[in-house]
């Protein structure tokens, strides 16, 4: 009786895995998705713990060490989990991410060492190639994983430091082809290893290991900012394939198809992302957002005119004649976490009559979504956030359009100026609206690196300051009128 | 050749590769049709799922000789890890959808 519980268990967990993911795809259903998938993995973890037994029956050991690191894991993960900023969590995402990854790749590494443990002094002995006693697919299945998990690893952790602000742009001329060759070293020795099972064949395990967490690492690294939500999605989808990788190597179908899962939905998930930003997965990886030196000729070639500046004051009494105003947030928003002022803005705003909306692009901030969520935190009522075809239809009866730290979603070089590294992307066109005002901490541009005409422009008026700070400022300006 | 004779003359294996390329399929029809609204927190949920190497972090940690402390410690760290994957990835998802509860809330109000 007890054999049948653990495939049945494991067979319970594929199917939450996927309907979970089939209810996180619509709106209605998606926290309960999260849920099911949640108790499905409980159901798979706990059925291996107790009734997991290897080819001779022997049941698993060390309960101790697995339940102490099931408690600190769990009770570390909640709180960092819970205690996470809303405008974080594309980071903690990022983070986990590479936990995972560090997990498959602790794996391979343990399974290898187990399954070499000997072999040397075994080889002085026989005075042949030992290694060739390991089965080929379990070897394969063990490099293999090993290099996907610490590309993942190391990825994500620089993914998580540059999101965060920790780690700098960082790239150099001919950056890609270095990389290039890494990876096709990369390659060259796992095929050899697997292939030729050479007498140093542990040198070159740990020699992979360490190209490949440094391919990781250099790999994240030049990619832009703005093209973050991308790469930790690739990331995320490396992982799922490393994670079948072990269930390959335990036999385990509940890995397996969890894992495989994961692979092709985060790869889907990617394109879908890059479809909504129009720009290709080549694009991103090459990344012509990437190296700022080669962007900012772009921009920087056109004559700069000069931008005015518009005080709070003039700002307040603008926008409270209005009868149609039309907010499109971004990063800044969410750097200066004022999602709760900016609610308290439109609140005053509406009570003295002024019609307001919210110009939602679909990858404003750091991920597809990140304005929903924050807005939504700070109660702004559903059908006030228009997606952007809505706003751009409703554009030209709007008064004034306020830009809270958003700067490449509405950068009119992706319409008409075909060299910018933008160009083509869809944009909320603001300047169909009768007046705009940009409010930024300075005339940096924003993370693609590029200027933005859309400052110079006659109808643009800029209103410099920390988003939060000024929208308050404006709310009292508001409340004295 | 050898490694290719294995994966189809061998049962299980040709079953785990037959649960693969199903799985792939089922992966990319599950969710080709996504609000961009969505993109992150099912972003995050996947995460969430792709813990489930934790799994193979538990074997190995379980399998482990009581004197191999190379092999203990490396295994702990990756049921540490495994385990901040999964419970972490789920939670966060949750925060995040907890949102989509409160906009629907918002909307009958």
């Amino acid at each position: 009786m007890t054999q049948i519980i653990l495939p049945l268990s494991y067979l319970i967990g594929s199917v939450t895995f996927i309907i979970g993911l089939k209810m996180l795809s619509h709106p209605d259903s998606a926290r309960r998705g999260n849920m099911v998938a949640a108790v499905g993995m409980t159901i798979a973890i706990l059925a291996t713990i107790f009734l997991y037994t290897d080819e001779d029956g022997n049941k698993l050991g060390n309960y101790g060490w697995i339940f102490g690191g099931l408690i600190i894991g769990s009770v570390v993960g909640t709180l960092a989990a819970k205690k996470v900023q809303m405008t974080a969590m594309p980071e903690m995402v990022s983070l986990f991410n590479g936990m995972g990854g560090a997990c498959a790749m602790l794996i391979s590494i343990i399974e290898f060492k187990h399954h070499t443990t000997g072999m040397t002094e075994l080889y002085e002995e026989a005075g042949g190639s030992i290694f060739s006693t390991i089965p080929g697919t379990l070897f394969i299945t063990i490099i293999v994983g090993m290099v996907i998990g610490s590309v993942s690893f190391a990825g994500s952790i620089i993914a998580w430091g540059k999101l965060n602000g920790k780690i700098k742009d960082f790239s150099f001329n001919g950056q890609h082809i270095v990389n290039l060759l890494l990876l096709g070293v990369i390659t060259a020795l796992t095929v050899y290893i697997i292939a030729a099972r050479p007498d140093n064949t542990i040198m070159l395990f740990y020699t992979v290991l360490g190209m490949a967490l440094l391919y990781g690492i250099m790999f994240v690294f030049p990619i832009g900012g703005a093209d973050m939500p991308v790469v930790i999605s690739l990331l995320n989808s490396f992982t799922g394939v490393a994670a079948a990788f072990g269930g390959f190597l335990y036999n385990n179908p509940v890995m397996l198809t969890g894992g495989i899962l994961v692979g092709s939905a985060g790869t889907i998930l990617t394109i879908l992302m890059c479809k909504a930003m129009n720009r290709s997965l080549k694009n991103v990886l090459i990344g012509s957002f990437g190296g700022g030196n080669k962007v900012a000729g772009g921009g920087g070639s056109k004559e700069q005119g000069t931008y005015k500046e518009i005080s709070l004051n003039d700002t307040a009494t603008l926008m409270a004649y209005a009868s149609k105003v039309l907010i499109v947030p971004g990063y800044g928003l969410a750097v200066a976490q004022a999602q709760h002022a900016c609610h308290e803005l439109e609140k005053l705003l509406e009570e003295k009559g002024v019609e307001v909306n919210y110009g939602i692009h679909p990858v404003a901030g750091r991920m597809p979504g990140h304005m929903n969520v924050l807005l939504a935190e700070a109660d702004v009522p559903y059908d006030k956030l228009k997606e952007m075809e809505d706003a751009n239809d409703q554009m030209s009866s709007t008064n004034v359009v306020l830009i809270l730290g958003a700067n490449d979603v509405v950068n009119p070089a992706a319409k008409d100026d075909p060299s910018s590294p933008i160009y083509g992307m869809p944009i909320i066109e603001v300047e169909k609206a009768e007046h705009v005002i940009v409010n930024k901490r300075s005339m940096k541009p924003g993370y693609a690196g590029i200027e933005n005409e859309l400052f110079f422009r006659p109808k643009t008026s800029m209103l410099f300051g920390d988003a939060k700070k000024v929208l308050q400022d404006l709310v009292a300006e508001l409340k004295q009128m | 050749m050898d490694f290719l004779t294995q994966l189809f003359s061998d049962p299980a294996t040709y079953r785990l590769l037959t649960i693969v390329i199903l799985s792939v399929f089922l992966g990319i029809e599950v969710i080709s049709r996504v609000p961009s609204v969505l993109h992150t927190p099912l972003m995050s949920g996947a995460n969430a799922i792709h813990g489930v190497v934790i799994i193979g972090a538990i074997i190995v940690m379980g399998q482990a000789s009581s004197d191999d402390y190379v092999a203990l410690t490396l295994g702990f760290l990756a049921v540490v890890l495994g385990t901040l994957n999964v419970v972490g990835g789920f939670v966060v998802t949750d925060r995040m959808l907890e949102m989509f509860d409160k906009k629907k809330k918002a909307k009958k109000a």
